[in-house]
């Protein structure tokens, strides 16, 4: 399969919302993009699973080299393995839900959609590059929509919200260029991931480099301390800015993490591991109580975002290939979830017009669909089986427990701990908006999810239910990539 | 041989139920949804008590002994290599035992309902969640694998969660149905690092695999696994008593049982099936599961279960006597009588003639599955009836509804222990095996069995005899046929249930076990019951003063036990004040404040540096000049005098 | 009796010429008087250049070529100074430096 093409789509379907006359078309050239996108992120996990199948067991699938600048030696190189697959996967569903939740956008619709478009085709390029130069393009790509996107179409302090998230990142993105280009200079010249992960980098240069590489990554995917982006940014965005923020912008961060930091620098994961550790068990823990004290639905889900994707870094950190899968598999879990979760406060929150937890209540009698959602995306969050949610917490479990030590042992449960406090959050949350008595009597007159809204959740749900219930072909996807990262790790 | 496919179909069914009516009740079945509900189970308790037969008359047994089967396991999530989860089938005399149970419990159920639950809004909704809980119900009974029963348990955890929280506009269902949830998760915590615990152990997450490593002192795995230790105890250890916070939490053991009174907000139907007679019995069934390895490697912890048991039984007993709401009456109970099966596991040991605690337990299970439904499916009754839950309310009712009063009382001289009624046999079994065991917690087990009939007579007396006639005074009476119809079936049940030979099927090793009756024995806790009976008939036969007088006369006792101890004041103080207060609140303030604080510190510097310098920015062309010229100069005295 | 120019006459000439051009470029508020100093500080550059090619090159043409340079840029300068002095005029009535102090922060 060639992978321009999940360059390509994105990028006709933005080009064509920018040609397009009116709002309808707007939105029906969006929705058709993102439905294509969807097909061909489809028809790669095929075509992936059938090269596996058959027998290709190269570590990149479907590569293509092109030259850039050949003096410089940067060059356009594309490659998939199961990791990239996954999350591919994972950003063409939310790309379509945050097209349909956004269908009543009414201000400036085409740059709004635009803008959208854009940000997926940074997450797409993002996750097929194998060229950090072009990899960092791609996160750049990203980043900027999401300035505008809050900036424009916020609500609440959105000027506050979207400068600070974009200076948070892009403070990020300046230590990762600053890293890439210590890799660049001390390895003879390469940008080139795969040429990169066979170079022999003395340990004093990781142990240099990696803080430097993990952290930039890490502010992206709400790293404690460096977290703080993620709640504003979060709650002053609009619905579909917020699910891309934590459904594939947090990713981008946790697959840089583990791609970039963890797998081309072993060395320096080794000797900061247990910082890391040290760093996403306080965040699991930390955020989930914060999340208690929250008032906003935006605010809860956010916090809560800090301390689910805690998660991933918690099992990056165990360095074990159990670990690092049940990372990627939170990565993918928590950003169908989140998005989820976000695209059902929206819809809450245009129909009530408030976020306030406190505001509502006995929602469940006038939007049977909606609470019903709520209610599957809360089980799913403090991790009910079924869901996708409780396979990728038990896999970083079962990792982290194969650490033998007390270190790990503490870490680990103290993370287990967080599941308790996740239950209390989500059941105060859900328990006073959706059940309960009515509030306030102008809610009675509210509606359910039309018919876009019910799609969006529809599509998400199918995601988290799929990893739930079946979570075999998940792993296969990404338990071999994990190898190979363990592989590097452990200087095979 | 069995046939996985049958043996599938039970769980599937309920859950084929589930998806049903859960996608399409609310338009098209709205109606209908009870029969269909009521049809699919149906089906199931029929191939299981088939599965039964065949199992205990056909295949199960060779060479004398039950095997364990399991017709169907499927690799579901791998963790690496020997480690992974498992779907699959469990077939052996305590899941079997458990299959009858579970679908005959839940037909009943089923059928009363539709009585009972006619005209409900969500109608259709409420047996889809029933279909959800019997079909996670049936998966826990049948799994193959700790990780797989884990599934299985929180499922049943959130099915309850919902079916507690069916009346959700009403805040005290919706506050319940809550702490049903959070307070078995916490235990669950502690179940889930248990698993982790012994499948670092074992290497493996399969039953029959652990126990096999976990007991036998030659396996590789019992022998690292031993030279763990943490706090003194050895991993293994820790690992068994944290499962078994796992199961203390779902059976409501003291201290975890606070959900479980609260847990009466939902449907009286839903308190028989899952608060009565399945779910709660969920941790009984894991240690039973376990048991091999609670009795042989960690003997120590089994003797904490026999405490907890028995420490459980009596303090439930004895609130049980000074609540007013008879659904909670009957939760104490139910609460007590989980703590009897404990105990009874906590008193046996491994194999042949000790291990009498292990069936005892288990018979008493499947007894009290039927008497307690009984009682429940008749208060239910009394309920739907009278409206209220209020004993006060109550009184008189033995005219107006003689088919409910006849089973209520079986199911009452059942669970007190009167020859020759199902509990008598099992409680007979249970006293015994404390007896050859540990006798301080054989006598504790015959004062509560003494307080048992006590309180269930109270309860019989109150609402059937007491006052003259009922205020209500209606004609209605009765609920049906309907919801008639499991009472008989459940009544005739708890009468003749205790004549199975229980032994024959269900023990330790797989081994029957003959169970000796002692004459002489069963005289004490038989003349305590009928003691109890009596004293209640003496207080409550007729409308009087002597229970006030009572119960003034007992004072702090009395009012401490009213107050359920203070157990749920002081869960209220950890978790209000300390968890919010000082923990939550001040996390968030110093996430605000402090993280966010220094970020945002960042921030404001830059802008104040900024603020100052941006002056010399004046837009005044000479000034710029004379900037311009200064740097000249500055630059021309460097080149000269300093870098020559 | 007449002195033959040297060198350094001539580069004192250059200098007061360029300090005068200085001078007037900060102290006048008129910008058509700035644009004059502005003229006489090139001019002194000018004066530099032809001194040196004299003097110190002589019979290279660099230095000369310079300076015809610098008169046609000089020129070129004058008018888009000019041009600028005018549409300023035109927008702000004034063509006073302190006047024309948008540009700032």
């Amino acid at each position: 399969m060639n992978l321009l093409l999940l360059i390509g789509a994105p990028l006709l379907t933005a080009l064509a919302v920018l040609l397009s006359r009116n709002k309808q078309q707007v939105k029906w050239i969006s929705l058709a993009g993102s439905a294509v996108q969807l097909a061909l992120a489809f028809a790669l996990l095929f075509a992936f699973r059938q090269e596996r199948a058959a027998g290709n067991n190269a570590q990149m699938l479907f590569e293509q080299h092109y030259k850039l600048f050949e003096s410089l030696n940067i060059n356009f190189h594309f490659g998939v393995d199961g990791i990239s697959v996954a999350m591919i996967l994972l950003t063409s569903f939310v790309v379509i839900a945050g097209v349909l939740v956004s269908w009543n956008v009414e201000k400036m619709t085409k740059e709004f959609y635009f803008l959208l478009l854009l940000l997926g085709l940074g997450a797409y390029g993002f996750f097929i590059s194998l060229d950090l130069f072009i990899l960092f393009f791609f996160l750049e790509i990203s980043v900027i929509p999401k300035y505008l996107l809050i900036g424009i179409w916020g609500s609440g302090k959105k000027e506050y919200s979207a400068n600070k998230l974009a200076l948070m990142l892009m403070g990020g993105s300046a230590l990762i260029l600053v890293g890439m280009l210590g890799l660049y200079f001390t390895t003879g010249y390469s940008f080139d991931i795969m040429t990169l992960s066979k170079a022999n980098i003395p340990a004093a240069t990781q142990n240099l480099l990696f803080p430097l590489l993990f952290v930039g990554f890490g502010v992206f995917t709400a790293l404690f301390p460096l977290h703080t982006w993620v709640p504003d940014g979060h709650s002053s965005a609009p619905t579909a800015g917020s699910m891309f923020l934590a459904g594939i912008s947090m990713k981008l961060g946790g697959y840089g993490c583990l791609r970039v930091a963890t797998y081309l620098l072993p060395e320096g994961a080794k000797e900061y591991a247990n910082i890391i550790i040290v760093l996403s068990a306080i965040a699991i823990l930390y955020g989930a109580f914060a999340t208690m004290m929250q008032k906003d639905l935006k605010y809860i889900n956010a916090y809560s975002s800090v301390s689910h994707v805690g998660f991933s870094l918690l099992g990056i950190g165990m360095l074990t290939q159990t670990a690092i899968t049940g990372a990627l598999m939170q990565m993918v879990s928590h950003g169908v979830m989140t998005a989820l979760f976000f695209a059902v406060i929206g819809m809450v929150y245009d129909r009530t017009h408030t976020r306030m937890v406190a505001e509502m209540g006995g929602l469940m009698k006038m939007m049977p669909f909606i609470a019903t959602v709520f209610f599957i995306v809360g089980l799913c969050s403090l991790g009910l089986p079924g869901f996708s949610g409780f396979v990728a917490e038990m896999t970083v479990f079962m990792g982290s427990w194969q650490n033998d030590d007390a270190f790990h042992r503490i870490a680990t449960i103290a993370a287990a701990m967080s599941i308790v406090v996740t239950a209390v959050y989500i059941l105060r949350a859900t328990g006073k908006t959706m059940m309960g008595p009515v509030v306030n009597a102008e809610h009675l007159q509210l509606g359910d999810a039309k018919w876009n809204e019910k799609l969006a959740a529809i599509i998400l749900v199918a995601g988290i239910v799929a990893i739930g219930i079946a979570p075999g072909w998940l792993n296969d996807l990404l338990k071999p990539a994990a190898e190979e990262i363990m592989n590097r790790i452990a200087g095979k | 041989m069995p046939n996985a496919t049958i043996i599938a179909l039970i769980p599937l069914l309920p859950l084929a139920g589930f998806l049903l009516l859960g996608l399409f009740g609310r338009k098209y079945l709205k109606t209908s949804s009870g029969i269909i509900g009521t049809a699919l189970l149906l089906t199931s308790t029929i191939l299981a008590l088939y599965t039964a037969y065949e199992y205990f008359f056909v295949y199960g047994k060779v060479n004398g002994i039950y095997q364990q089967l399991t017709p169907l396991k499927i690799t579901w999530l791998e963790f690496s290599k020997g480690v992974s989860i498992d779907m699959g089938l469990m077939i052996d005399p305590i899941s079997v035992m458990m299959l009858v149970v579970v679908t005959l419990v839940s037909l009943m159920v089923h059928i009363y309902s539709i009585g009972y639950m006619k005209g409900e809004e969500r109608f259709s909704t409420y047996y889809a969640f029933l279909g959800l809980f019997t079909f996670s119900m049936l998966g826990l009974v049948l799994s193959t694998n700790i990780f797989q029963i884990y599934i299985f348990w929180e499922l049943v955890g959130v099915s309850s969660f919902l079916l507690i929280g069916y009346y959700y506009n009403k805040p005290s269902a919706v506050a319940a149905s809550k702490k049903a949830f959070i307070v078995t998760r916490f235990a669950d915590l502690g179940f889930l690092i248990g698993i982790l615990i012994l499948s670092y152990c074992s290497g493996t997450l399969d039953f029959a695999t652990l126990i096999q490593r976990l007991t036998s002192p030659e396996s590789n795995e019992f022998k690292t696994a031993v030279t763990y230790s943490f706090l003194g105890a050895s991993a293994l250890t820790w690992g068994a008593a944290l499962v078994f916070i796992g199961g203390a939490g779902k059976s409501a053991m003291f201290p975890l049982h606070i959900w479980l009174p609260d847990a009466m907000e939902g449907p009286t139907p839903v308190s028989a099936l899952i608060h009565a007679a399945t779910m709660v019995v969920a941790g009984v069934y894991l240690v039973a599961r376990l048991f091999p390895v609670f009795a042989i490697t960690t003997p120590a912890v089994l003797e904490i279960i026999g405490w907890v048991g028995a420490i459980s039984a009596i303090i439930a007993a004895v609130i049980a006597c000074t609540q007013t709401d008879i659904k909670r009456v009957l939760a104490y109970s139910t609460m007590s009588q989980i703590g009897y099966m404990m105990f009874a596991l906590g008193v046996a040991k491994y194999g042949a003639e000790p291990a009498l605690g292990y069936t005892a337990s288990m018979f008493h299970l499947f007894t009290h599955a039927m008497f307690k439904a009984l009682l429940f499916l008749g208060a239910g009754a009394v309920i739907h009836y009278v409206h209220s839950n209020e004993m006060n309310d109550m009184g008189g009712l033995r005219k107006y509804m003689p088919i409910t009063h006849i089973t209520f009382l079986i199911a009452c001289l059942a669970i007190a222990g009167v020859p020759p009624f199902a509990g008598f046999f099992s409680k007979e079994e249970i006293l015994l095996a404390a007896y050859q065991d540990n006798m301080a917690i054989y006598w504790i087990a015959l004062i509560t069995s003494g307080i048992t009939a006590f309180y269930m007579f109270r309860l019989y007396f109150t609402i059937f005899w007491n006052k003259p006639h009922h205020a209500h005074g209606e004609k209605h009476g009765e609920g049906g046929f309907v919801m008639m119809l499991p009472l008989v079936i459940l009544g005739i049940g708890a009468a003749a249930a205790g004549f199975i030979p229980f032994g024959e099927f269900v023990s330790s090793d797989g081994r029957p076990l003959e169970s000796h009756f002692h004459l002489q024995f069963s005289i004490l806790p038989v003349a305590l019951g009928l003691a109890g009976i009596l004293l209640a008939m003496w207080l409550y036969y007729k409308q009087n003063d002597k229970p006030a007088k009572l119960a003034s006369s007992l004072g702090g006792l009395y009012k401490a036990a009213y107050h359920k101890f203070y157990i749920d004041e002081i869960y209220l103080f950890v978790t209000k004040k300390i968890l919010f207060n000082l923990v939550g609140r001040p996390a968030a303030w110093f996430d605000r404040n402090v993280v966010d604080g220094f970020i945002n510190l960042t921030g404001n510097t830059t802008q104040a540096v900024s603020e100052g310098i941006k002056k010399v920015q004046s837009g005044k062309v000479q000034q710029y000049a004379i900037y311009f010229l200064g740097g000249v100069i500055v630059l021309a005295v460097l080149f000269i005098y300093i870098w020559k | 009796m007449t002195i033959e120019p040297g060198l350094y006459h001539l580069l004192f000439i250059s200098t007061a010429l360029f300090f005068i051009g200085v001078y007037g470029f900060f102290t006048r508020r008129n910008l058509i008087t700035m644009l004059m100093s502005i003229e006489l500080i090139l001019n002194s550059v000018n004066l530099n250049f032809i001194a040196f090619d004299k003097y110190l090159w002589p019979g290279k043409m660099d230095g000369l070529f310079f300076t015809v340079f610098i008169i046609a840029i000089a020129a070129a300068e004058a008018a888009v100074a000019i041009a600028i002095i005018i549409n300023l005029y035109r927008s702000h009535q004034s063509i006073d430096v302190e006047n024309a102090e948008d540009l700032k922060y």
